[in-house]
């Protein structure tokens, strides 16, 4: 017989697809029941009413039916159909991604370093660039953790916290300049990730993740509550800004009697968004140091031990490799990675306080990280511009229902992301699970058999 | 030490415990059935109040005052919705992960977790929601001039729901062939399968009760502090898995026995203490654990296997 673009519906067995369906379409109308067709609303007074949507109930049964329904017919008639040898278009592209990522990478750097001289270019984009490349920094730093040690940290900002505190406190203390906290910070927060990490790492995989949740938690209590040090949840206020090896961004005209103003220096007219683009290119250097940095890491022994140890932690073990160091350097080196963001951000936005440092940002931060894929540096810069960038592509969409308020729906759709990607493809949108080093390159045994010959 | 002051926290401590042993009861078992941690396990106990505070509008508006009445209808309509929630959890992010790399469950949880809190407030509003006290009044056990120890009409709701629940449980566990299987399951899942025990739904069965658990805790909660939010799951979803691991993760006398102790301790550090630092407490408690007597107290020690 001809193979049929349409299969025959005999072959398909419909009422068991209908039943399917219903039975689906039955599950969305108890869960959305409640929660979506009854919305509790404030009355004032401090009461409550009920609000009914139960069209939205309907509308989220009808999908859940026709759905269903579309899946189990278009699964139905795959599988008629001969095996594809073919990949999938996620497949072929993370493959093309892994095999261009050189030129990739350069043409994303040319575009980052001249994103604020490009056309369409304004503060407000290069304020958002500067955004992206904070999430890239954190993500990059949190990847040498989780993608290339494999070990789950759900504590992440506390690190970020540390190295946001350290050079707010030295600054509000000592008058330490960014360029001279910025060092102390990385250390301080390294430190704490040794400590931290030192009694939890021989735990096993999940145990660490809860226990390093559990550092983040505290260190976020402490900051709210130890108010004689870090002023408690009012946060710190009055944060310096970088300087430009001592040239400050500030309008000559106002600047007090002996400073150096970076336009005055230069003969330039002074514009505030001379200090936007600075601090975008101070993230954007720092970004590429940690990529430059984890790069070479990853082809010294200790990122070799990071990724066997990943692999397998007993047969490392067996090999003489010491667990327990190599992780410790992991964590020393995230989270000094993640300090350093830190105190960008502190200087950045002139103001900390412990908000900005709840789990929620882990999660956000861990998003980017096993979004992106485990391991790719590439699949992070990815993620880290999705997740900003959505809240803005809401003001494409004005008069849009649901896309118009995108941003309310970010990290909605980020969740369901995670549960996807992990069914899915759970090495990433764009993986790089794979090994930097292997015994027997590709096409191993060829090769040897070439040698033996 | 002032004697009844004691006592006063020992009665609030025992009545926060019972809700998290319930929520634990959650972590314990599924820890204990498929060796994941159920990280949005909390956020199903926060769905859970949710669903008590839009049934007790619901009949408030039906005109259904009789407040026992209220309780029971209340406490079905909201295990019933919730263990929904815990079954669709389980049948999309956890089973199609079975047999992924060992970290794969985690991070589904998580997601989970992160798309359950955006989806309540999303749906119901960020802001917190009251709910005027039902249950009032109580019983003052011992009096002196200046300090009166009370137990309320809820408090001894709470305690003694508590203590029926788990031990209808453990019966459900010990006599009824559900429980069998799950016992069965625990130990060894393919053997199981190969003895004809139905695998899946066994699973299925298992977040079904431990939402209805956690759904009960949400009702108790939303009585007694009478203020729920979308964010409460994260906290008590923490304390509770704290109370499973400090009773011995898989054990379910230990998750009451930590559930109860994390209470005890919370109260009385907010008693005797400071009530700022008394969330550390449970992360200290936790951390400890984890790294000294990772099987907790009355659970067994795990081996690592090749």
């Amino acid at each position: 017989m001809a193979v049929l673009a349409v299969p025959a519906l005999s072959r398909i067995d419909l009422p068991s697809l209908v039943k399917k369906a219903g039975f689906t379409a039955f599950i969305t109308f108890l869960l959305a029941l409640p929660m979506v067709g009854m919305q509790t609303t404030d009355q004032g007074a401090g009461s409550l009413t009920i609000h009914f949507r139960f069209g939205s109930v309907a509308i989220g049964v009808i999908v859940a039916f026709v759905g269903r329904l579309g899946f189990g017919y278009w699964r139905a008639a795959r599988a008629d159909r001969p095996v594809k040898s073919v990949p999938g278009v996620f497949t072929r592209l993370s493959a093309a991604a892994t095999d261009h990522s050189r030129a990739i990478g350069i043409a994303g750097l040319a575009f980052a370093v001249t994103l604020p001289f490009l056309p369409y270019s304004s503060g407000y984009i290069v304020d958002i660039g500067t955004n992206v490349l904070i999430y890239v920094m954190l993500g990059w730093g949190l990847n040498v953790v989780v993608g290339l040690a494999g070990l789950l940290d759900l504590g992440y900002v506390a690190f970020y916290a540390v190295g946001a505190y350290s050079f707010g406190l030295f600054a509000q203390w000592f008058g330490l300049t960014f360029w001279e906290a910025l060092p102390i910070a990385g250390v301080l927060s390294a430190s704490f990730g040794i400590v931290l990490g030192f009694p939890v790492l021989r735990l096993r995989g999940d145990y660490l993740a809860i226990v390093t949740l559990g550092f983040g938690e505290i260190i976020r209590i402490v900051l709210t509550n130890w108010s004689d040090v870090t002023n408690g949840p009012n946060g710190i206020n009055g944060i310096p800004r970088p300087s430009f090896f001592g040239l400050v961004f500030q309008d000559p005209a106002l600047a007090p009697e002996g400073t150096h103003t970076f336009a005055g220096f230069f003969g330039l007219d002074f514009q505030p968004v001379h200090r936007i683009w600075f601090l975008y290119y101070v993230i954007l250097i720092l970004a590429l140091i940690t990529n430059f940095f984890t790069l070479r890491l990853r082809k010294l022994p200790v990122g070799r031990a990071w990724e066997a140890l990943r692999e397998d932690e007993i047969a490392c073990r067996a090999l003489g490799i010491n667990p327990r160091n190599v992780k410790l350097s992991a964590f020393a080196i995230g989270a000094m990675l993640g300090g350093f963001a830190g105190s960008f951000f502190a200087t950045r936005q002139g103001f900390i306080s412990p908000e900005s440092f709840t789990f929620i940002e882990s999660a956000v931060i861990l998003a980017i990280v096993v979004l992106g894929g485990m391991g790719s540096q590439l699949g992070v810069v990815l993620s880290a511009t999705v997740l900003v960038m959505l809240p803005e592509t809401g003001r494409w969409f004005t008069g849009i229902p649901v896309l118009e308020n995108i941003g309310d729906y970010r990290m909605l759709i980020f969740g369901m992301a995670m549960i996807g990607i992990m069914i899915w493809r759970p090495r990433g949108l764009l993986s790089h699970r794979e090994p930097s080093i292997r015994l027997h390159p590709k096409g191993g045994y060829v090769a040897a058999e070439d040698v033996a010959r | 030490m002032d004697f009844l002051y004691f006592l006063q926290q020992l009665i609030n401590g025992l009545t926060l415990g019972s809700v998290y042993g319930l929520i634990a009861i959650g972590y314990t078992m599924v820890y204990g059935i498929i060796g994941m941690i159920n990280f949005a396990h909390g956020e199903i106990y926060m769905i859970g109040a949710f669903i008590s505070v839009i049934t007790f509008l619901l009949l408030g508006i039906l005109g259904i005052t009789f407040v026992p009445l209220e309780i029971v209808i209340v406490l079905l309509v909201a295990m019933f919705f919730t263990a929904i929630y815990g079954w669709t959890l389980e049948r999309i992010a956890y089973r199609p992960l079975r047999g992924s790399f060992r970290l794969a469950p985690l991070i589904s949880a998580i997601g989970a977790s992160v798309f359950f809190q955006n989806y309540v407030q999303l749906l119901q509003g960020a802001r917190t929601k009251p709910l005027p006290p039902l249950v009032e009044g109580g019983i003052a056990l011992l009096s002196r001039p200046d300090f009166t120890v009370q137990i309320s009409y809820l408090q001894i709701f709470i305690i003694v729901l508590t203590i029926v629940l788990m031990i209808a449980f453990n019966t459900f566990i010990a006599k009824t062939p559900l429980g069998r299987a799950q016992r069965a399951c625990e130990q060894d899942m393919t053997m199981a399968s190969l003895l004809g025990v139905d695998v899946d739904r066994t699973i299925s069965l298992t977040f079904v009760m431990g939402a209805a658990l956690a759904a009960v805790a949400g009702l108790m909660v939303t009585l007694y502090y009478g203020v729920i939010d979308f964010y409460i799951g994260f906290l008590a979803g923490v304390k509770a898995f704290t109370a499973a691991v400090l009773g011995g993760v898989g054990s379910l006398p230990g998750a009451m026995l930590g559930g109860i102790l994390i209470g005890l301790i919370e109260a009385f550090w907010s008693g005797y203490f400071s009530i700022e630092y008394k969330d550390v407490t449970v992360f200290v408690i936790l951390v400890m654990v984890l790294i000294f007597r990772p099987s907790g107290l009355l659970g067994r020690p795990e081996v690592e296997k090749v």
